[in-house]
This record gives C-alpha cells, structure tokens and sequence, in this order.
C-alpha cells in the first residue's frame, strides 16, 4: 500500500498574530512554526493503512520553506519512511491554488493508493489544496473525513456536513483530506526520533513563476466594542434579557 | 460587469439557504452582468425565490446523488460556456469541498470562506486567516474569480424578479454520496446558526449540558457549541467545536457559559455581533471580548436565563 501525505509548517495555534512590515504578510518575529494539526491526523491515518496492508511505504511531501525540515523530521519520526521538500522561500506567503500546483506537480509521477491531507491548513484556512490537487491529478478526492475505511480497492468514508453525516465512496487511487476525530496521531517515540535521522529527506528547489491569489493588503480584525458586566448571578439575568431585547435587538 | 455562475446546494432536494446568501453577494458583485444559478443535483427549484435572492436564470443539472467531482465537472463546463468572470459558492462543507476542485478545472486561483467583496477595477474579497486572527484583502489573478462565501454575512438580493428555468447535462464523477444521516437533533449547524449557546469546561459536566439545551431551546434558529477542551474530554462531539481548530461561527448572538476564552477559541468567534459571556471568574478573558458578562456560576444563571427567555 502506497501512500503519500501533504503536509504543511504553520504558526502554532497559540501565535498573537501581528501585521509584518509589507503590510501583507505575518510578522515572523516569535513566531513559533509546528506541523499543520489536522495534518497529524493524515499521517496517522497514512500509517495505520500502511500498516494494516502489511506492506508498503509512507512519502511525505511538504512545500515550504527550509526551516519546515524541522516538521517533515516530525513526520519521519512518526514512522514514515521518505520525506520529500519542495524548497522555496516563497511557500510560506503561497496561496492554496499555487501550492495545490506544485504538489500537484512533485506526485504526478509517483505510483500511490492513497494520498493524505489535513483538511485545512491552520494558516490560511482553506479546505481547498487536497480536493484541488485531486483534481489536477485526476483522482477522486472524500474531503473532511471523520471515518475511513478500505475494502475490495474501494474507500469508504463518513464525513461531517452540516447537521449530518455523509456517507461517500470512492475507487483507489484516492485522495482523503482528514478531520479531528479520523484517529488519534501517535506521538514520535524516542526510538522514532533516532530512526528519524537516518531516513531519506530530500530536498528540491521549485520556483513559483506567478501567484494563482495576490494578497492586497493583511489587517487585524476591527477591536470589539467595549462592553459591560451586567452585574452577578442569576439576578442579572433579567437586565440581561432586556438588554439583548431592546439595547442589542438581537431577540 | 462580471457575469457570476453560482454553484446552488440542496440537500434533501432543497436548496440551502446559504446558497440564497451566495445569490445575493453575487448579484451585487455583478453589477449588471448575469447571474446564473446551478444545481448540480436534484433539486425542487422555485424560480420565484431563486430570482428574488438574486440569479437572472437557474440551470438544473439534475444527478441523482452528490458527488462532489462530478459536480465539479458540470460546473466548470457550464462556466466555460457561459463564459463568466467569476463562480461563487456557499462555503458550507461541500462548497468548500468543491471551491478547489473547480479552480483546477478552470486552471485559475480561489478565495475560500469569504467575509466580504469589493467589485470595483476586478473582484477584491476580504478572508479572515490564522482562523480570524487577521483579515487579508486578495484579489484572483487566473481567468476565473472562484470564490467561497460565508454563511450570515451576504444578504439575499429580496429583488421582485423570477428566474428563468432550463436544464442541463451532468457530468459524471468518480466518488458519491452514498448514504446521509442527520445527528443534530433539528438544530442547526454551529457554523450556520444565527444564535449560537456554547460551554466550556466551567459547565462541570457533560450532563449540565441538558442547561445549555434549555437555554437553546427557548432561542428559536440555535445552535449548541463547545470549546476545544469539552470536546478534548469527550463531552460533546467535534462538530460543536468552536475555535481556531474547530468551526468559525458570526451568529448575531453568542452566549458563552464557562468558556475562560483562550486566544484559539476567541479567534473562532469573536466576529459575532453580540457576545454574552457567563463565568464565576470574573478575572476570565472572555469578559474582555463580550459585549455582556454576567459573573457567576452557571448551573444558577442558565436556568434563570432559560426562564427569562421563555417569559420574553
């Protein structure tokens, strides 16, 4: 069983995000990068299957910067075999469109069953890179998935959709794009870590010749009006609900 | 003048109501070009309400189940031969399932879960990232402007105008909905709900849900969340969560009971209009972000809270 994981270096969730000098972009200045969280689900799921078929091999594929060395490491040491980069100074600021372009690119070519990946980078919130490079390779693609199964060369997945739940299948070669609660990700072992260091982790330099997206212009969202404490308790409660009523109107 | 193809959902063979919010953004992206509305499946159409919220014509495709690449396909075929500047969606879960899959096949760029748009020189759309933490302002360089707009900021058109009717072929696709089950108990989706009543660990339990329920029950059109730690202990399902790693939600009320406000769940739903917050710490960072806080515990103030709201 073939599989490759797309994954991604991000500011932690825990960043207090500020306005870089260009006006355009986030101020790396403290920030700290970890590996993508939904992506944690995709590479466990990539190492449960290779691991249920017995046989295979685990690629991970990341296009960033040179620091995201640092999460594809992560990854091997979860228990990968190969970890593939695709180098540029300019992956960080990219938009999906043009990253689903040079993944797209870097897997065509390469045999697979399955294909992984988070179902939003953290960053730029998308949901859209997985199903985009699917589509580029001509692959189906099951977005959001909270449950995975294989049988007889065929997927089949539950995904969440609002108030309900999706049952979708799909013929291999497949991709998923893998939500919270798809599994629990392993952490790396001690063990994982010193295998880690001596796994392939290749490096290839891509140049983006145009953006697919320009950003314009990054702000911070406008401060909330100031509020009030309407007072303690359930006592409270009936200015509350006459204030939702007829200061706020939202009643 | 941009002609505007708007990729219509149903689901149960109707159409979604965000899709109306879609047809009303894109009316007013258009300014005086066309708008088209497809449904890629199945779908009762009523012209009338389609061409008040905004689409000049409706196509119906007509595929008996969702599936999201043939959908796919037969919108990026209608696009091309209508020739449009741009292709909208609802950013549900399948509209932003299909917002890539559609700029593949049309070979340009996309703008995912939009909160706002400018047609002045090109379509300029404003999108939250780092799950609300910032605002960027993008503009789409390929052929094809394909973007996805968030549910309860785009108002539907209220024209007095019917849409005309015709039908189309659907492509095929390779994966299907095969079967869909609903779970929320006649609630709404958190990410789609105008009012929103969410707890966090200062709920104490998960049965003190049945407190929130109340609350929510008395809100007509609400919807129950839950901060990342409720959902982490396996209080409620993943779904509810509201936060930078869950669901972003701008309901017009949010009501917050025992939620402190980490900065990850703060970035998720602090563009709600109003913000209530209820918490017995009153040194808790989600007073800062409320537009009202009550200090206390809630098992005493969502019952009284149930009870006012049932009276009013």
């Amino acid at each position: 069983m073939e599989a490759i994981v797309c994954v991604k270096r991000v500011p932690s969730t825990t960043t207090r995000v500020q306005v870089g000098g260009d006006g355009k972009s986030l101020d790396p200045s403290g920030v700290e990068y970890i590996l993508n969280p939904y992506d944690e689900f995709a590479v466990e799921e990539a190492l449960k299957q290779k691991e249920a078929a017995g046989d295979g091999s685990v690629t991970a594929i990341c296009f960033g910067d040179g620091a995201a060395q640092k999460e594809l490491r992560t990854v091997l040491a979860m228990g990968a075999d190969a970890a593939l980069l695709l180098s540029s100074e300019d992956a960080p600021g990219a938009d999906g469109a043009t990253t689903a372009r040079v993944l797209a690119d870097a897997i065509r070519g390469r045999s697979f069953d399955l294909l992984f990946f988070g179902k939003q980078a953290v960053d730029r919130d998308q949901h859209g890179v997985g199903p985009m490079v699917a589509t580029l390779l001509g692959v189906p693609c099951i977005s959001e998935v909270v449950e995975f199964s294989l049988a007889d060369g065929k997927v089949v997945c539950q995904r969440e959709v609002e108030g309900g739940r999706e049952t979708v299948e799909a013929p291999l070669p497949c991709a998923v794009t893998c939500h919270k609660g798809l599994n629990e990700p392993r952490f790396a072992s001690l063990k994982g870590i010193m295998a880690a260091k001596k796994k392939p982790l290749e490096t290839q330099e891509v140049a983006i010749e145009a953006k697919a997206v320009e950003v314009l212009e990054m702000v911070l969202p406008p401060a909330r009006p100031a509020g009030r404490i309407v007072g303690e308790g359930a006592a409270a409660v009936p200015e509350l609900v006459d204030a939702l009523k007829n200061e706020a109107k939202v009643l | 003048m941009t002609d505007i193809l708007v990729i219509l959902e149903a689901r149960d063979g109707q159409v979604r109501p965000a899709s109306l919010e879609t047809l009303g953004a894109a009316q007013q992206a258009a300014r005086g070009g066309a708008v088209t509305a497809l449904a890629t499946e199945k779908a009762e159409i009523d012209a009338a309400a389609l061409g008040a919220a905004g689409a000049d014509k409706v196509l119906v495709a007509g595929a008996d189940a969702h599936s999201a690449d043939g959908a796919a396909a037969t919108a990026a075929r209608v696009a091309k031969e209508l020739g449009v500047g741009a292709v909208f969606l609802a950013s549900t879960i399948r509209g932003r399932d299909l917002t890539g899959r559609v700029a593949a096949l049309l070979e340009t760029g996309f703008a995912a879960d939009c909160t706002a748009l400018e047609a002045g020189d090109g379509l300029v759309f404003t999108r939250p990232i780092y799950g609300g933490k910032a605002l960027t302002k993008v503009k789409v360089n390929g052929p094809v402007a394909v973007a996805s707009l968030r549910a309860n900021h785009f108002p539907p058109a209220g024209r007095d105008a019917a849409a005309a009717v015709e039908e189309v072929a659907a492509e095929a696709g390779k994966g299907a909905v095969t079967a869909i089950s609903g779970e929320t108990g006649g609630r709404p989706d958190v990410a789609e709900a105008s009012k929103v009543v969410a707890g966090g660990r200062g709920m104490g339990s998960a049965e003190a849900w049945s407190l929130l329920e109340a609350v929510a029950d008395a809100l007509p059109g609400s919807a129950l969340g839950a901060s990342r730690a409720v959902v982490d202990s396996g209080w409620r399902p993943h779904g509810e969560q509201v936060g930078q790693t869950g669901k972003t939600v701008s309901p017009e009320l949010y009501i917050a009971a025992g939620i402190s406000g980490a900065i990850q769940h703060l970035a998720g739903m602090s563009s709600s209009k109003v913000i209530v917050a209820i918490n017995k710490d009153a040194d808790a960072p989600i007073f800062q972000h409320a537009s009202y806080g009550i200090v206390g515990d809630v098992a005493e103030v969502l019952p009284a809270l149930a009870e006012e709201l049932n009276k009013a």
